[in-house]
Parts: C-alpha cells; structure tokens; sequence
C-alpha cells in the first residue's frame, strides 16, 4: 500500500500541465476546452490526495516522505534542503480541503467568467493557484512550504487584480487592491522568511522530519530517536531537534550573546505568529482581505476564504511543537505566553470582523468580513491548543464559507442580469452597484437554488445544530474554555459574543438578500444562474449540512486522524451545556436579526434601521473600526510623505540638481572651461602663437636683405669676401 | 728681369685700384654691360696680380692659372652676352634694377 504514495508529486504536477495546456493552447482550445482542461486538472488532484487519504487509512495513519528532487545544497553550512512531499494526516486532510473546494469552484467559475476576454488565462492562474498552495500544504521542509507561501501570494495579487483594465476607477481600484493585499502580506512574509532563517540558525536544518508513527509505533520509534540525533539531523527534523534541544538546554549563538534554546523558539514561534497574521488576515494585518474582494467572485471563494487564507492556520498547526514548547515560556504580564498571544490576536480579530459585518452593504464584503472573524476563530483555536478544532473549522469553513461567496457570486450574477434586462444596455443609471444589498431583497422568489443553499451556508456558518459550523466552532469554544488562563478565558469571552455577531449579520443579511419586496428593479428582473453555477453550489451545500461528521464528539474521527500527524493533538471534550448555550446564543442572534430587519430590510432613505438608533457607533463599523484611515495615519501617509521627500527632495532637488547639476555638470564645465580656456587658448595656443610670430618676425628681418637689387647681393658678396680676407690675413699680420 | 724689374707693389697697387674699380663699378652701375665690364675689369686686375707674382717668384704657376681665367672669362662672356642679349630682346632694357622678378 505504501506505493500509492509515490503518486503524490502528481497532485502538484497535474494542475501545473493543466496551466501550461491553457497557457499556450488557452485561445484555440475555446471556453469548453479551457475550463474542462482546468477542472480536469483540479479534479485528478482532488483524486490523488483522495487515493492518498485512502493509502494512510489503510496504513494506520502511517504516511510517509516521498522524495522528489535535489534542490538547495550547500555543503560548507550543511545546508541540504530536497524537493520532498509529505504525505501525512495534516498534509493530506489540507490536500483535499483545497483540491475538492478547489475543484467545485474550478467548474463553477465556468460558468461565472462566460464571456470574459481573458477566459483561459483566468484558469491558468487557478491552476498555479492550485498548484502553488498544494506544494504549500505538501512539502516537506519550510523552504518549500514558503515557496508555496509566495507562489499563493503571487497568484491572490494576479487574481485580485484580475479586472484591472475595467473602464474608468473601477479598473484603478482593483490593481489598487491587488497591491494592497501584496504589500500588506509583504509584511508577513518578512515575519515568514525570517522565522525560517533563525530555523535554520538555531536547528541547522528546515526540515520537518520523517513523518511520525502513529501512537502504536512510538515506542519503536523512540529506540532510534534517542541515538544518534546529532549525527542524523538532517532527517531528524526540527521538531525533533526542537524538543532535544531544551531537554538539554542548549544555547544558541547570536550575535555575540549565547540564547537559550527557549528563548530563541519564542522569537520564531513570533515571527511565525507574524506571517500567520499577513497570510490569514489577522489583527494587525487584515485589512487587504476585505479590499481583495476586488477579484472574481470564484477567486474570492477559493483563496480568500477557504484555501490561500487557511495557509497561516495550517502553518501553525504543522509548528504545532515549537508552539507548544513555547507555551511553558511566559514572556508579557499575567503570564501571556506566544500561544495565548496567538489565541487572544485570533479571538480580537473574530470580535473586531465581527461588528464591523454587521454594518456593510457590500454582499461580498460581508463576507470578507466573515472570513476574517471565522479565521480568527480558527487561529484563536490554535493558540489554545486546539489543533483538531482549528483545522476542523477550517475544513467546514471551507466548505460553507466557498459556498457562500459562490452564491453571492451567483447573486450578483443574477443582480447584473437583471440590471441589464432593464437598461437595455442603454443608460448607464445613478450608479447601480450588483453588490449593494440595499438594491436587493426579494429574491428568494427568482433565484429558488440560490436562496436556499445560500440560506444552508448562512445557518451553518451561524452555527445551528446540526450543520457543520455548529460542531467546529463549538468544538472551539469548548477548547478555549477547557484551556483556561489569561489568554483561554479572553479567547472564550470573545469567541462567543463573535459567534453571537456571525448569527447576527448572517440573519440581517439573508434578510436583506432574500427576502421583503425588490428595492431595485435590477433584483425584480434577477434571474437563477446556469447549472453549471448552481450544481457545485449544491455540493457544496451538502458538505456544509454534513461536514460536522468529520468529528463527531464521541467519535472523534478527525482528531485520531490528526493525531498520527499533529504531536499536540488532542480530542476536543464536548460540553452540552456550552453547545446548548451557543446554539440559543445564535438563535437569539437570529431571532434579533428578524426582529431588526425582518419587516423592512432597508429604512426608506437607504439605511440601515440600526444607523439612527446607535448613531456614531453604527458609524464606527460602517467604517471599519477606522483601520484604513489609522493605517493611512501612521503608515501610508508617513510612507507617502517620505517617497515624496526622498524622490522630490532627496532624488531630484539634492540627487539630480544638487549632485547632478551642482557637482558633476558644473564640476565638468569648470574643468572643461579651463582646459578650453587658460590651457588651451591661453599656453598651447600661445606656445604656437609664439612660435609663429618669432618666426614671422624673423622672416620680416630676413625679408629686408632680399630686395631684389642685384647691386646689394654682389655687395654682399664683397662684404663677405672682405671678412674673410681679415680672417685669414689678421692671423698672419699678428704672427709675423 | 731684375733689371726691368719694377717695383712689385706698383703692380700690386695697380691690381689693387683696378679691383677696386671694378667692385665699384659692379656696385653702382645699373647696366648689365656696365657690370659685365667691370667684372672683367676685375677678373684681369686678379690676372695682373697672379702674372706679377709669377713673375717675382719665377714661376709659371700664376701664369697658367692667368691663362686659366682667361679662357673662362671668354667662355664667360660669350655666355654672359648671350644671356644680356636675351634679356635685353625680352624686356627691352637691361636695367638690372627693373630685372627683379622671375617671372618670365
């Protein structure tokens, strides 16, 4: 059984020929061929990681290492990184949350990029798209888990910007958001690359180690362990490393300082904490997320909700060691360790998403909204130690999470169509926007599949028994309860008035969608979108009523499953007294949500009935807690202001003018100058000059004699002869 | 020829004015022929001073060499008159003052 392994490469392979079929045949291949060649790919990943799945349950969870290629090799540090794909519980369980969603969204955008100019090319990123996040989730060392960082990076910047050549500001506030969330996630990536680098500092290696046995085979295992780590640790791993190293508390070298070991998985454990909050938009870095709703709609759904985004979650949970190892160490007041800053980010940033959703008009921004609180739900669990319920949340939030953007996807489809219907594509009216849900309501009767999967997506994100969301995110709840502390009971307090928001603005918004009368006569003349659209919708709906099956309380399928894989793992202890009180939680929410918004969706002037009664605090979260505008203040202004100074000031006015023009052009005109000048008029011309007038002058002399008289030569002549007739005869006269 | 020996300076001196003569004839005269003369006049005062001295010496040296430019000075003059003659055809005078360009 171990063989079926070996396929793994393929799972990254096959969508990267499905890209390169679409790359360089896209244009002749039509819009059919394009997306079966695109869905064909994802789809035979999805196969893969399931024949995957299906070798390790039939293997007891063992996985294995596959190795692919040679990468990075250098010798003289004992550098050695190979292309090496893991096939663990985790890597496999990520493999087929992106590969299937991925897969249902591959076949919808179909439907929903029909008639776009850039047809193939739309599909030649979902395809790198693809393959980049599965080498995220399936390598097998953090250099390659940071190429697929980048790589997803790079295709949520090309996908967010997808429009950019939309007409007028449309178009300039798309690339805008593209660069947004590629600078913001700059900042992680920062935190990423240096957390690998000290990695590979304090460890000497990035690996993540053979995989560990299952429960059954440790005691074999831990015979081989104990020998020769020192010897092995390129295979050993960093985990293993990590937990060897502080039995003996090592030092690290640092500069000129000697670190304990402790100290130094903190600082990583941190600056991992840092790329998790650029990665999954977390407090302080989310705000790119709600801007990358600038991308198509299926974009949306696959990265910037339940794949791309999820990367941070999956990154800690594969760290989950050094985590763990760090939660013995307190470094704040009331003994706050990395963990319980990660659990306290993730619950302040579910809290924060959370009152801001309520307040948006924006379909898709809801749900960006959403996303952002349900990650921090999912990072908060991490930082509690709740590593099956992180990665479970995960998993079912892919599945209603993808399921909902699809269907605002196809709302707004309908919106469009409707609008189009009645303009006739004539006048373009007072700025109608598809996405604003004040212009909708109403069409639970004209969009019937639509409504009613959409309304599935919203109660299981709401978390009402029995649907999906219910399970994980009380599965969460408990663990935050369960881990107590400063940080545990923060999380807890958090978590749960957030889940009482989730059911507020998941109820105020299928409201406002669904139901009351049209507001617009776009949504009067909505329509249902096409199968192609509606049938992975379906899917998907059924994986949010059921996805909770996963994990059972009782049963706990995925925690024996992750715990093959996940070393902290442990299974969640479900509380009924906490899911009941969750549940009435979320219907109390909902039931305030009808009460608000049940009878009239929309005041008259195109308000929300909240905006007059809570005044400056509706305000406060229509404009997002103000994030943009603070991050305007203190980082974007500051930066502008000093682009301006250093390209204004600096560059053109002290750089170009001062240095170019004062020093350098001027310096070379004086030394020109003076060599035209003095040197060269003034001593080489005046040495020829001089030249020439000496001889001039000579010759005027000379010219004197030469009169042209025969007389004066022949006298010359005589003079001549008498001179040297006194030169001879003087002599002969004195001698003799 | 002790006996009709006259002074050799007389002959000397004779040479000398005669020499004399000529440089200021070939000085300040302006015609060719004037000139041509006088140089004449200078080539035998040389003649007259080389026999004198042959003949005090007793020797014929100076006389052959008398005889030398002698025959020179004829070769001289055919050549000199021939050259006078010509230029006198061409520009009508022989002024060597007004012969002061080249060009023919």
């Amino acid at each position: 059984m171990d063989g079926i392994f070996n396929l793994v490469p393929l799972i990254v392979l096959i969508p990267l020929g499905g890209l390169l079929i679409n790359l360089f045949a896209g244009r002749k291949l039509g819009e059919t061929g394009v997306g079966i060649v695109a869905s064909g790919a994802a789809g035979l990943s999805f196969l893969i990681s399931v024949l995957m799945w299906v070798g390790l349950a039939a293997n007891d969870f063992a996985g294995t290492v596959v190795p692919f290629m040679d990468w990075i090799k250098i010798p003289a540090v004992g550098l050695s990184i190979p292309w090496e794909f893991r096939v663990d519980t985790l890597s496999v369980t990520m493999m087929l949350v992106v590969s299937g969603v991925g897969t249902l969204i591959h076949i919808y955008a179909i439907g929903y990029m029909h008639g776009d100019e850039r047809f193939p090319r739309f599909f030649v990123y979902l395809n790198l798209f693809l393959a980049s996040m599965l080498t995220l989730v399936s390598g097998n060392n953090y250099a390659m888990l940071f190429v697929g960082w980048e790589l997803v990076g790079l295709c949520s910047f090309l996908l967010i910007g997808f429009w950019f050549d939309k007409a007028g500001y449309e178009g300039i506030k798309n690339s805008n958001a593209a660069s947004k969330a590629f600078i913001v996630n700059r900042v992680g990536d920062f935190g990423m690359i240096m957390a690998i680098l000290l990695t590979f500092w304090t460890f000497g290696t990035v690996d993540f180690g053979p995989v560990e046995a299952p429960p059954a085979h440790e005691a074999e295992m831990e015979v081989e362990e104990a020998g020769e780590a020192e010897e092995v640790a390129e295979s050993v791993g960093v985990f293993a490393l990590a937990e060897q190293f502080v039995e003996e508390d090592r030092t690290v070298p640092i500069g000129p300082m000697e670190v304990p070991v402790r100290h130094v998985i903190v600082a990583i454990t941190l600056l991992f904490l840092l790329g998790a909050t650029g990665k999954s938009a977390q407090i302080p870095l989310f705000v790119w997320l709600p801007d990358a709703m600038a991308g198509p709609t299926p974009v949306s759904a696959l990265i910037h909700a339940a794949t791309m985004v999820t990367a941070g979650i999956y990154m800690i949970t594969r760290s989950n060691v050094l985590y763990e190892i760090a939660r013995g160490i307190p470094i704040l007041p009331f003994g706050l360790t990395t963990p319980g800053i990660v659990a306290i980010i993730g619950a302040a940033t579910a809290f924060v998403a959370g009152t801001i959703a309520m307040a948006q008009w924006d379909i898709k921004r809801v749900l960006a909204y959403s996303t952002i609180s349900q990650l921090g739900f999912m990072v908060a669990a991490v930082g509690v130690g709740g590593y099956v319920a992180g990665m479970f949340h995960l998993a079912t939030h892919a599945f209603f999470k993808a399921l909902l953007f699809l269907s605002a996807g196809s709302v707004i489809h309908g919106m469009e169509h409707g609008h189009h219907h009645i303009s006739h594509g004539g006048h373009d009216d007072d700025g109608f926007d598809p996405q604003d849900m004040r212009y909708m309501g109403g069409l639970w009767g004209r969009m019937r599949i639509t409504s009613i999967v959409y309304i599935v997506g919203a109660l299981a994100l709401a978390g009402i028994f029995p649907l999906a969301g219910f399970w994980s995110k009380d599965e969460i709840l408990a663990d935050a309860l369960n881990r107590g502390g400063t940080d545990g009971n923060i999380a807890f307090a958090l978590l749960t008035v957030a889940a009482g928001f989730t059911a507020f603005y998941m109820g105020r918004q299928v409201l406002m969608i669904f139901f009351g009368k049209p507001r617009h006569a776009a949504a009067e003349h909505a329509v249902e979108s096409p199968a192609v659209m509606t049938w992975p919708l379906i899917g998907l709906a059924v994986l949010s009523v059921i996805g909770g099956i996963m994990n059972l309380p009782g049963v706990h399928t995925l925690s024996d499953w992750l715990g093959a894989s996940v070393h902290h793992a442990h299974a969640g202890e479900f509380n009924p007294v906490l899911a009941g009180g969750a549940t009435l939680l979320a219907l109390v929410a909902l039931a305030l949500a009808y009460a608000v918004y049940g009878r009239k969706a929309v005041t008259d002037d195109m308000n929300d009935p909240l905006a007059s009664p809570l005044g400056p605090i509706w305000k406060f979260l229509n404009g997002k807690w103000y994030w943009d505008e603070f991050y305007d203040v203190i980082a974007v202004g500051p930066f502008n202001v000093i682009g301006r100074f250093l390209a204004d000031t600096v560059d053109w006015e002290l750089w170009h003018d001062g240095f170019h023009d004062k020093v350098l052009a001027a310096g070379f005109n004086r030394i020109g100058d003076f060599l035209a000048n003095p040197f060269d008029l003034g001593i080489i011309d005046g040495i020829v000059n001089g030249i020439a007038r000496v001889v001039g002058r000579l010759g005027g002399a000379m010219r004197g004699i030469q009169n042209g008289y025969v007389r004066s030569y022949a006298f010359s002549i005589f003079l001549g002869v008498v001179f040297v007739v006194i030169v001879i005869l003087v002599p002969v006269v004195l001698a003799g | 020829m002790d006996q009709s020996a006259v002074n050799i300076g007389l002959y000397v001196i004779l040479s000398g004015v005669l020499f004399t003569i000529g440089i200021v004839g070939v000085l300040v005269r302006r015609s060719a022929i004037m000139i041509f003369m006088a140089i004449e006049l200078m080539l035998n005062s040389a003649n007259l001073a080389l026999v004198a001295f042959a003949r005090q010496h007793g020797g014929v040296d100076g006389q052959i060499i008398a005889f030398l430019v002698m025959v020179i000075a004829a070769a001289e003059v055919a050549v000199g008159l021939t050259i006078i003659v010509a230029v006198f055809r061409r520009i009508k005078t022989v002024d060597v003052d007004k012969l002061h360009s080249l060009k023919g």
